[in-house]
């Protein structure tokens, strides 16, 4: 048989214990570091442990996520934190309700430039090997003006999907960096698993996504990695459990199973002495498919910017349970919202708010949990040193079209750059 | 076995459609369908490189694409950058047309539709699309089966061969005792077979 999808075209809806809540919940993930707890959750007892089977379905692209999930081929999904607030904004080709009550973590991007660009960074911009995010983004501004000056093309660069935490990291950093991203670069979308390649090949001269491919590509000597999630934002939401609204209002129980389940996975996937099995686990077939080594410096944050044995260690690069990282904090929906706005996807206005902040749903994560951070769902991001944003700014959910408009490098509704992408 | 739904009708010759597969066999296999439905204006591509141009230039009301494509998420980006100016793109246009959106995803069709697009016009598109990329697949499965079948004779003549050598049976006594072991532990034959043929390499 020739066809090798493995989320299934043979896939029919998921079955069901009649009159019962579900006990098998079908799940579709892509495969990324960020899944680790819907995996350690499915591989390691935790899903059993409340009466629950996890079947992880492997798919390919987040649009075919979406779609799985609206047409009910999936119960619940790992999605990008922006998915559900697009969904419940109607944004994009196929919305259709969706929340997350349960975030599946922090971290695990980072952005990576061409070895070739970022060496034209040192000579133009002077930075040193050990240049902070905001020095590396400022030095590739400097580079642009010198490309703008002879006339050069200008640098495309890759991203994962239009509501994607990398798209919005991305877009801060270059942002921060006196850099308009629709205007000064070309913002494409690559799937992950191709972006090492594109690098490689010239396709793309920089991309921002997730782990493992910062690594794989500085590894290979394609790539310098610039930034990490941590530097622009550390408190970023990444990845979130994601499901249907009416579905989560049908199966209260379940849904108050999965994130117990979810939660003692998620704790599990932190302790530092389980990181070994945790590796072990993702590196299989069925999972990430990719060298058990590169997945251990993943989870421990040892990075290699490069080839060249330059070497940098972030800690807590994942943070799977620890300060509230699976509280889906409704100011976060709200600050996804206001990149969207800040990049001309959405318009800012009360209803949009009342949507976006909607498709985070704390009360479900109270419920199952009975606890949830001591602060505010509306509290002030960015204002903790711990906590600060890159460039300085501090989102307070309260003013947030004042916040949109504090920022120099942003776009007004209809001005964006007609689309283009890699010619490899 | 070829069965194909297509609907009798004259469909509208302004409707462009664009075809993107990585399979070029199944590729052909959906365009014919399409100009035999009376479409002219079919583009089909295998790679996704170059196709915001190839939008730009066709056009097109009725884009299909199999939902194996990592790429559908490049496609979501440019759908996304022109959006805000006049072409917003929507999947499926009947939503409430769920045996149509199951059978779809099913067979592995993916499509995006201009919005504002007749319902009918869309659905008897899909209908064939779905229904070639079904076709597609029974193809496959049947030279898959025929292959694996031929595979199966190969490996029961070879351990028939060997016991012929290593027992002194004749053909016939070779071939009845591959069949009464097999029928014994309730295998398939070609798994009995294959099993002499790996004991042997190992003993000899």
């Amino acid at each position: 048989m020739m066809r090798m999808n493995e989320a299934g075209s043979s896939l029919g809806a998921p079955s069901r214990i009649a009159g019962t809540e579900p006990k098998l919940l079908r799940a579709g993930f892509i495969p990324l570091v960020d899944a680790s707890v819907l995996i350690a959750a499915a591989e390691y007892g935790f899903a059993a442990r409340e009466g629950l089977t996890l079947d992880l379905v492997k798919d390919v692209s987040w649009a075919n996520v979406r779609d799985r999930l609206a047409f009910r081929q999936f119960d619940i999904a790992h999605m990008l934190s922006p998915m559900p607030v697009a969904a419940q904004l109607g944004l994009g080709s196929n919305p259709s309700p969706t929340i997350t009550p349960f975030s599946l973590g922090r971290g695990g991007n980072a952005i990576t430039l061409s070895t070739r660009l970022f060496e034209r960074m040192q000579q133009v911009g002077g930075i040193a090997e050990t240049a902070t995010a905001l020095e590396n983004a400022q030095a590739l501004a400097a580079v642009i003006a010198a490309m703008k000056e002879q006339g050069e093309p200008l640098p495309t660069l890759g991203m994962t999907y239009p509501f994607s935490s990398h798209n919005y990291e991305f877009r801060y950093w270059l942002a921060a960096g006196g850099i308009h991203p629709n205007q000064d670069v070309k913002l494409v979308v690559v799937p992950p698993p191709m972006t090492s390649d594109a690098l490689a090949a010239g396709a793309i001269d920089g991309f921002c996504v997730g782990a493992p491919w910062n690594m794989v590509a500085s590894e290979r000597g394609v790539g310098r990695i610039v930034a990490a999630k941590q530097d622009i934002w550390p408190s970023a939401p990444e990845k979130v459990v994601a499901m249907r609204p009416d579905w989560a209002e049908n199966h209260p129980e379940t849904v108050a199973r999965l994130i117990t389940a979810l939660d003692a996975a998620a704790r599990w996937c932190d302790n530092p002495d389980n990181r070994d099995a945790l590796a072990e686990a993702l590196a299989d077939q069925r999972f990430l498919a990719a060298p058990v080594h590169i997945i251990r410096q993943v989870l421990a944050g040892e990075f290699s910017l490069d080839a060249k044995g330059n070497r940098r260690v972030i800690p807590n690069y994942f943070q799977f349970h620890e300060g509230h990282a699976n509280y889906p904090k409704p100011g976060h929906a709200l600050w996804i919202y206001s990149q969207m706005i800040r990049w001309g996807q959405a318009e800012g206005s009360e209803k949009g708010m009342a949507a976006a902040a909607g498709a985070y749903r704390p009360d479900l994560y109270r419920a199952a949990l009975g606890t949830g951070p001591a602060v505010d769902d509306l509290s002030t991001e960015g204002a903790d040193v711990s906590d600060a944003f890159m460039d300085g700014h501090v989102f307070d959910p309260s003013t947030l079209l004042a916040y949109v408009e504090g920022f120099s490098v942003r776009t007004k509704l209809g001005l964006t750059t007609s689309p283009d992408e890699p010619e490899a | 076995m070829l069965h194909c739904v297509i609907p009798i009708r004259m469909p509208a010759p302004d409707l462009t459609i664009l075809v993107i597969d990585e399979n070029a066999i199944r590729a052909s296999i959906i365009e014919e369908g399409l100009r035999e439905a009376g479409y002219n204006h079919v583009t089909v591509v295998q790679e996704v490189n170059g196709i915001a141009r190839i939008i730009e230039t066709a056009k097109p009301d009725v884009i299909v694409i199999d939902i194996e494509n990592p790429n559908r998420d490049m496609m979501e980006h440019l759908f996304q950058l022109t959006r805000t100016v006049s072409r917003p793109i929507a999947m499926f246009v009947d939503r409430s047309d769920t045996a149509l959106i199951e059978a779809a995803m099913e067979a592995g069709v993916s499509a995006y539709v201009v919005d504002g697009l007749k319902k009918e016009r869309v659905k008897a598109i899909l209908d064939m699309a779905v229904h070639r990329f079904n076709a597609f697949s029974r193809l496959q499965r049947e030279l898959a089966e025929a292959k694996s079948a031929l595979e199966e004779r190969k490996v029961v003549e070879r351990a028939k061969g060997i016991l012929m050598k290593m027992r002194g049976l004749s053909e016939e006594e070779a071939f009845a005792l591959l069949r009464q072991t097999a029928m014994n532990e309730k295998k398939k034959m070609s798994d009995i077979a294959q099993s002499v043929v790996t004991a042997a390499g190992l003993l000899m």
